[in-house]
């Protein structure tokens, strides 16, 4: 072996070796978050955390219930606003898309992507908020919405876009209309996946904390229907550890571990259910 | 659906007159219209967004013009505010972020791509994925209790090795603009990693196999041919990183320091332009505190907005290149 070959054999083995460096650390960073979490939340975690309110500064116990039914509330409100447009958007999209509108809409919907989360929030506050004078679920809930709109027009998309065109050739070709096609035909072949897109972006969102902080703002107590300031998980976990208090700090890793888990569990999941039907996600 | 429900009792009308309520009543039309209207209430939502942005800044717009963006005076009293602090610790931390993000993004990309074994790529790869799905007030928690703490200890270190340099002089707290940089270093380089990878990919297997004909190790053929061929997109990946850190809130408002002030010295506290947002818009008192809040909001879109527009025609010409070929 020449010593040039051998130069050259040994740079392919060392940058072989460098960049699966790179990439175990990244991978690393994750199993270093999960075994954290765990470590610290998982192991204070008891059932007070899910059925009792928080308590004063002072006193031990207490959980976060009404954080948990906030966030569930406020993702309620969010699918309500974001997934009938974020859907729909997606069927004009893949079926009846191809002119310059939809040039537009792909284009806003980038747009929309981009939004800092935090300008979401802003948008919010200036439509909702300043009208009603106090701050509401419905207002955090119509942000959380916003931010799903471009993830589920995306996925919506390009799964209905996966449905084989013989399928709508062939629904045409017995007398359907274009929308019977449509509707009995390519979303029910697509809908599995995108429910599951859907999944992934509901998850998103529900970690999401700058848009609420000025919207839903947080509440110590429950809240009543929906046009009152709510607690949320990520709002919780924000006020908490940035307090000087170490009951706090603990209840804080309970959240945190608590909305970890739920945002990976939906992920692994929808990502494995996916992966089995052969979509490939971007 | 209603369409359907609709199609049901269709009325066939030989007036002229009637055509449209008769084709909307065939369902088709009814369709088109339910998702042209979805379609096009994202464009208005959008819209409305950098409406609301500007019209609610207005006070803050008419009061200090231009010199907003370089006056360094935050002065809730007087009423006097310049952007420049924030915008600065904005900018600084993200480049900071960027400058360890790129390395190992750029890097791990290309191992899963290029040179790893698909099973392993692909597994990796899945991970990484549920990395980008960790939301940012969990890196925040870890920020500031784990990270700080150790960015604490390792100050000495830090000192003796690079003290001699600006950045890293003064008293250091451990919420710092370094401890915000490294926080958004770790939340981007899952998003390198998977569009630099996909990028990577879509370059077409001819390249490769025309170079490892040649005599090209694999690294030679990566490094020498893909890795350029791919270059426009794996940096637009890099803007795409750049724009969604610059808009990063919690994390960075759980580590920053929030001390409006401009210092070279990387261990001094600082304050990002969404970081104020998140802190003093909830409590913010006065219009026109709230308006320049605002205004700050709109800064961040516009930065966002310019950053996401060219990461895209670098990414979008890449992937052209791929399929003209």
């Amino acid at each position: 072996m020449t010593p040039r070959l051998f130069y050259r054999k040994a740079t392919n083995y060392v940058m072989l070796t460098l960049t699966g460096l790179c990439a175990l650390v990244a991978v690393g960073i994750l199993f270093f978050i999960l075994g954290y979490l765990l470590w610290n939340g998982g192991t204070s975690l008891n059932l007070d955390f899910f059925t009792k309110l928080p308590v004063p500064v002072g006193e031990s116990g207490g959980g976060m219930a009404n954080a948990l039914v906030g966030t569930g509330k406020l993702l309620l409100i969010a699918s309500l606003v974001g997934v009938p447009i974020g859907f729909l958007g997606g069927v004009y999209l893949s079926e009846y898309g191809g002119s310059t509108f939809s040039f537009l809409v792909r284009y806003m919907t980038d747009l929309l992507n981009g939004v800092p989360s935090i300008v979401i929030g802003i948008f919010a506050y200036t439509v909702i908020i300043l009208r009603q004078h106090h701050f509401s679920t419905l207002a955090g809930g119509i942000a959380l919405g916003i931010m799903m709109i471009p993830i589920a027009v995306r996925s919506s998309e390009e799964f209905l876009r996966a449905v084989p065109a013989s399928l709508r050739e062939a629904a045409v070709a017995l007398g359907a209309s274009k929308s019977r096609a449509i509707v009995t035909v390519v979303i029910p072949a697509a809908l599995d996946a995108i429910i599951t897109g859907i999944m992934l972006d509901l998850a998103r969102v529900a970690g999401e904390t700058a848009p609420l902080i000025f919207t839903a703002f947080g509440n110590q107590f429950w809240s009543p229907g929906w046009n009152q300031p709510t607690s949320s998980l990520p709002v919780m976990i924000y006020s908490y550890a940035i307090s000087p208090y170490d009951e706090w700090h603990r209840q804080a890793w309970s959240a945190g571990f608590v909305l970890l888990s739920l945002v990976l569990f939906v992920n692994v999941f929808s990502r494995l259910v996916l992966a089995r039907k052969g979509h490939a996600r971007s | 659906m209603e369409t359907s429900e609709i199609s049901t009792n269709r009325a066939r009308s030989p007036e002229r007159a009637r055509r449209f309520s008769d084709r909307l009543a065939s369902g088709d039309t009814a369709a088109n219209l339910i998702v042209f209207l979805a379609a096009a209430s994202i464009v208005f939502i959008t819209s409305w967004i950098v409406f609301e942005l500007y019209r609610n800044s207005a006070a803050s717009r008419h009061e200090f013009g231009w010199s907003f963006l370089t006056g360094s005076s935050w002065d809730p009293v007087n009423e006097h505010y310049g952007a420049l602090p924030f915008i600065y610790g904005t900018i600084v931390t993200s480049a900071l972020a960027l400058l360890m993000a790129i390395p190992f993004g750029v890097g791990a990309a290309i191992f899963l791509a290029e040179l790893a074994p698909p099973r392993i790529s692909n597994a990796l790869t899945f991970l990484i994925e549920l990395l980008a799905a960790v939301p940012s007030v969990i890196y925040g928690l870890l920020g500031i209790f784990v990270l700080v703490p150790m960015l604490k200890s390792a100050e000495p270190a830090i000192r003796a090795t690079l003290g001699f340099l600006p950045f890293f002089k003064g008293p250091f707290y451990g919420v710092s603009l370094l401890a915000a940089g490294f926080v958004l270093a770790v939340m981007i380089v899952p998003f390198i990693i998977s569009i630099s990878r996909e990028v990577l990919l879509a370059v077409p297997a001819d390249q490769r196999e025309a170079a490892l004909a040649l005599g090209a190790t694999k690294w030679e053929s990566t490094w020498d041919i893909v890795v350029p061929f791919a270059g426009k997109g794996i940096v637009g990946s890099i803007f795409l990183a750049l724009a969604r850190s610059l808009g990063e809130t919690m994390a960075v408002t759980m580590v920053i320091g929030n001390t409006p002030q401009i210092s070279m010295s990387l261990f001094a506290p600082g304050y990002s332009i969404a970081a104020v947002i998140a802190n003093e818009f909830a409590e913010a008192s006065s219009e026109m505190l709230r308006s320049t809040l605002i205004e700050l909001g709109m800064v961040l879109f516009a930065l966002t907005f310019l950053i996401n527009g060219f990461a895209r025609i670098l990414i979008i010409t890449t992937s052209k290149k791929g399929n003209a070929t």
